[in-house]
């Protein structure tokens, strides 16, 4: 096999982010060498256990992620605005917005809202840690390997190019050589795994690790949203896993489930990805809505509006999002009764959804609001989504469906609720529980700025797109020349780049808070408006989380804790604490499967059987792992305890 | 996380990590039940698309199947003692209860390996059509999960020998306890709607 069979060549974009990989590599690596950091690295972040440097993990592969979807994005626009240009050839632009869709769905948007709930869930419930920290670990690196295997491919082997839902026939074998389909397959699987690990994790953690006295509804919102979106992952990705891994059989040892030949159907694939692909909305959804309520709760120094209804909505809304799944596929003949029953069924959803628009809406009314970066998001969340939302039920309408779909109506329709939905929410979460995670605010004043530009941004670039959806361009097409759609497209353009320019500001202040703002003396950093108990931990959080647990028997406990001048901590009640110990078994069982992923998406069965036979003995070394941890003494945590708390 | 231990209750359940991973354990069989499901909603759809390949009613045969079925079903059975030897504190009745269960599965496997190779013999591979793409991955998978139930409880026999009954080890044996009777159940719905249905049709 020559090197050119396996490397991407011919496009001078291409060998640009080869060169800058290199660069950014040598660059990584030079600077752990020169600061001797490499022991650091291992010791205190491959091997951690720790919920809370897991979910910082998390964030920050995903901010990268974000990058990455980003520039495929702005890279699609450059195009669309100037298509005579020739800036890509159709085959680049496939690849591109293959890579993008799926890359901001499976390894942005979801590892950021699993990143958050890693590091606040278990704080307010009160817990220490996660019920498995080792399989968190798992989850982790499974998400990281899988992601990092997808990125690849737009330098080794040639990026998927069918979209990121992938249909058969066109993502088959037949029409679909080489490894880039590949790509798309076994790095949704790897990651997928971690996934559904976590599901279970938190569902077990939140079932089973409350404090003393918290009942399910006395949980805050954001724990809640947490809960539900774990039961529709455990209950969607199992189909996502046989979907993905039947179309590997298909590719790579030639069974007809999709094929045209055997009498297979193309169409089931359809239906497999979106019973996945339709919870999974909600699965980005959901833990969004539980972040806006918490961040609105707080700067409207108000408890929660309609806190039942609140959970009940989520609960019917997920149960909703699996009867929904063919409202993706209305045009592609289900017939007039299968469209009625979907079509209803998916207005449905816009029932719960104003129930919880109406709830925050409730909360803000007569409260004294303050404006913070994170409150702003928020705020601007609430008409964007509604836009949003209301075109959805327009699409839900089959009939009408037939004109708005495979149109960029459709295009504007879900980026603005992904992105006023998730993306707003992933910031404004960052945001909020920022000082939490690194003892430090980020700057509000950088903080508005990146607000206002990704916020105008993002209404300039996609509002117009309804518009050049209800004039008929479609989506998917890399040449768009006709002259009624060039203005709409470039304003849509620059909106892109406003977005682009706001995230970079994002990233920045991240930067600029590290170095500059001030450190976080108290836990509560909101100017003590924090209502639950993540805010009565101390800044910096000791690794065990609660030195006590405290007893809770109400919604906001941490509300009356400070009216009654208590905290968490009871120097009398102090009893040595069990930790799991870190462990690199987790990231080295992730790299033996990811090596294995590789070598299936190359054919080379030697490669895929070296990794998964390294795979098994480092799960059979696990099974042999009687490592039950060690105990934190009372000495320990009264001296961590009373530094923090300067007593 | 504590570590304080009950007085009372079955051995497995009496710490708190042994709870969550037993909770854990069935949540993640809720996980397997849609996965499953998925593999049976294929099948189904698939049903008569042979293409050019036999068609089932062709080749089932129903002595092998029962066999099988007779075979997975003693082994739940002798899993199931297997436990109650372990709620009454034998190692040793564990143990020998528990090599019989993976006897019995390892028979059924290669009565399965066996009708596979036949079916391959007869023109029906996982390749020839999309109806026998969805039997081989179907049966293949629940194979595949009963040969990993194999080498995990031979792993947990391994175990048990070192360290005799502990919170751990019994909560382990639990578990693929819980995931061997889990196995019979997806049999007992392969039997009807593959097989019984396959060779009525």
């Amino acid at each position: 096999m020559h090197i050119t069979d396996i490397l991407v060549t011919g496009e001078p974009i291409i060998y640009a982010a080869m060169v800058s990989i290199a660069l950014v590599s040598i660059a990584i690596l030079f600077l752990l060498t020169y600061f001797k950091k490499w022991g650091w690295l291992w010791r205190e972040w491959l091997t951690t256990v720790d919920h809370k440097k897991i979910g910082i993990m998390y964030i920050l592969s995903a901010l990268a992620m974000l990058f990455r979807g980003g520039m495929d994005a702005m890279m699609m626009r450059v195009q669309l605005a100037f298509p005579d240009l020739g800036f890509l050839d159709s085959q680049h632009y496939n690849e591109i917005f293959t890579t993008h869709g799926t890359i901001m769905i499976i390894f942005m948007a979801m590892p950021f809202l699993i990143g958050l709930m890693n590091i606040i869930v278990p704080l307010q419930i009160g817990a220490r840690d996660f019920a498995f920290p080792y399989v968190n670990a798992l989850s982790f690196w499974s998400f990281f390997f899988g992601a990092m295997l997808f990125n690849v491919s737009f330098i080794i082997g040639g990026s998927p190019d069918a979209g990121w839902t992938s249909y058969t026939p066109l993502s088959g074998a037949a029409m679909s050589e080489g490894p880039g389909q590949n790509f798309y397959l076994m790095g949704l699987q790897l990651s997928g795994i971690g996934t559904l690990a976590t599901g279970i994790n938190l569902m077990v953690t939140i079932l089973k690790m409350r404090a003393p006295g918290m009942k399910l509804f006395h949980m805050p919102i954001f724990t809640w949203s947490t809960l539900v979106t774990c039961f529709i992952i455990v209950f969607a990705f199992p189909i996502l896993t046989v979907a993905l891994a039947l179309l590997t059989i298909d590719r790579i040892f030639g069974a007809q489930f999709f094929t045209l030949t055997g009498e297979g159907l193309p169409m089931m694939w359809a239906n497999l990805f979106w019973m996945w692909g339709h919870p999974e909305v909600y699965i980005v959804i959901l833990p969004a809505f539980g972040i806006f309520s918490e961040i609105i709760a707080t700067f409207a120094k108000k408890r929660l509006f309609g806190y039942n209804a609140m959970v009940w909505s989520m609960i019917i809304i997920a149960l909703l999002s699996f009867l929904v799944w063919v409202h993706h596929f209305f045009t592609m003949g289900a017939g007039a009764f299968v469209n009625s029953v979907f079509s209803v069924s998916t207005m449905l959803i816009a029932v719960p959804t104003g129930v919880k628009i109406f709830n925050w809406l409730a909360t803000l009314y007569k409260s004294k609001i303050e404006f913070s970066v994170a409150m702003m998001w928020a705020l601007a969340f609430i008409p964007s989504f509604i836009l949003g939302g209301v075109t959805g039920v327009m699409l839900g309408m089959a009939a009408a469906d037939y004109q708005f779909h495979n149109s960029y109506f459709l295009v504007a329709h879900f980026h603005y609720v992904l992105i006023a939905g998730t993306v707003f929410a992933c910031f404004a979460g960052l945001v909020y529980w920022y000082p939490k995670m690194f003892g430090h605010k980020m700057n509000e004043r950088i903080g508005k700025w990146a607000f206002w530009l990704f916020f105008f941004g993002f209404h300039v670039c996609f509002f117009p797109q309804y518009f050049l959806g209800l004039d008929g361009m479609p989506r998917r097409l890399f040449i768009t020349n006709i002259v009624e759609w060039l203005p709409l497209n470039i304003i849509s353009t620059v909106g892109a780049f406003g977005m682009g320019l706001g995230f970079a500001v994002f990233v920045f202040n991240i930067y600029y808070s590290f170095r500059n703002s001030e450190r976080e003396e108290t836990g509560d950093s909101w100017n003590g408006n924090g209502r639950t108990l993540e805010w009565a931990t101390t800044t910096p959080i000791p690794y065990y989380n609660f030195a006590t647990v405290p007893y809770v028997d109400e919604i906001d406990p941490y509300v009356r804790m400070k009216e009654e001048g208590k905290t968490t901590y009871d120097e009398s009640k102090l009893e040595p604490i069990h930790m799991p110990s870190y462990t690199g078994a987790p990231f080295i069982m992730m790299a033996f499967l990811a090596l294995g992923s590789f070598g299936l998406i190359f054919e080379w069965m030697i490669v895929a059987i070296a990794g998964l036979i390294g795979g098994v003995i480092m799960m059979i070394l696990r099974s042999f792992d009687y490592d039950e941890g060690y105990h934190v003494e009372v000495d320990e945590i009264k001296r961590i305890e009373r530094k923090a708390r300067g007593l | 996380m504590s570590a304080e231990e009950l007085k009372t209750g079955p051995l497995e359940y009496r710490t708190k990590e042994g709870q969550m991973s037993i909770l854990g354990f069935w949540i993640f069989l809720g996980a397997e039940v849609v996965l499953f499901a998925t593999l049976f909603a294929t099948y189904a759809v698939l049903f008569g698309r042979t293409a050019d390949a036999p068609h089932p009613g062709e080749l089932f045969e129903a002595g092998t199947v029962l066999i099988m079925t007779f075979l997975l079903l003693t082994s739940s059975f002798t899993c199931g003692l297997a436990i109650h030897e372990m709620r009454r504190g034998s190692v040793k009745g564990l143990t020998i209860w528990m090599i019989i269960t993976l006897a019995l599965g390892l028979g059924f496997l290669g009565f399965e390996i066996y009708e596979f190779v036949h079916y391959a013999h007869e023109g029906a591979t996982i390749q020839s059509s999309a109806f026998w793409s969805s039997f081989f991955v179907l049966a293949g998978t629940h194979g595949l999960h009963v040969t990993l139930g194999i080498g995990w409880a031979t792993l947990l026999l391994i175990q048990i020998a070192r360290r005799g009954l502990t919170n751990v080890t019994s909560r382990k044996f639990f578990i693929i306890s819980l995931y061997w009777h889990f196995l019979d159940v997806i049999w007992i719905f392969i039997l009807t709607s593959v097989y019984l249905i396959g060779m009525v049709i």
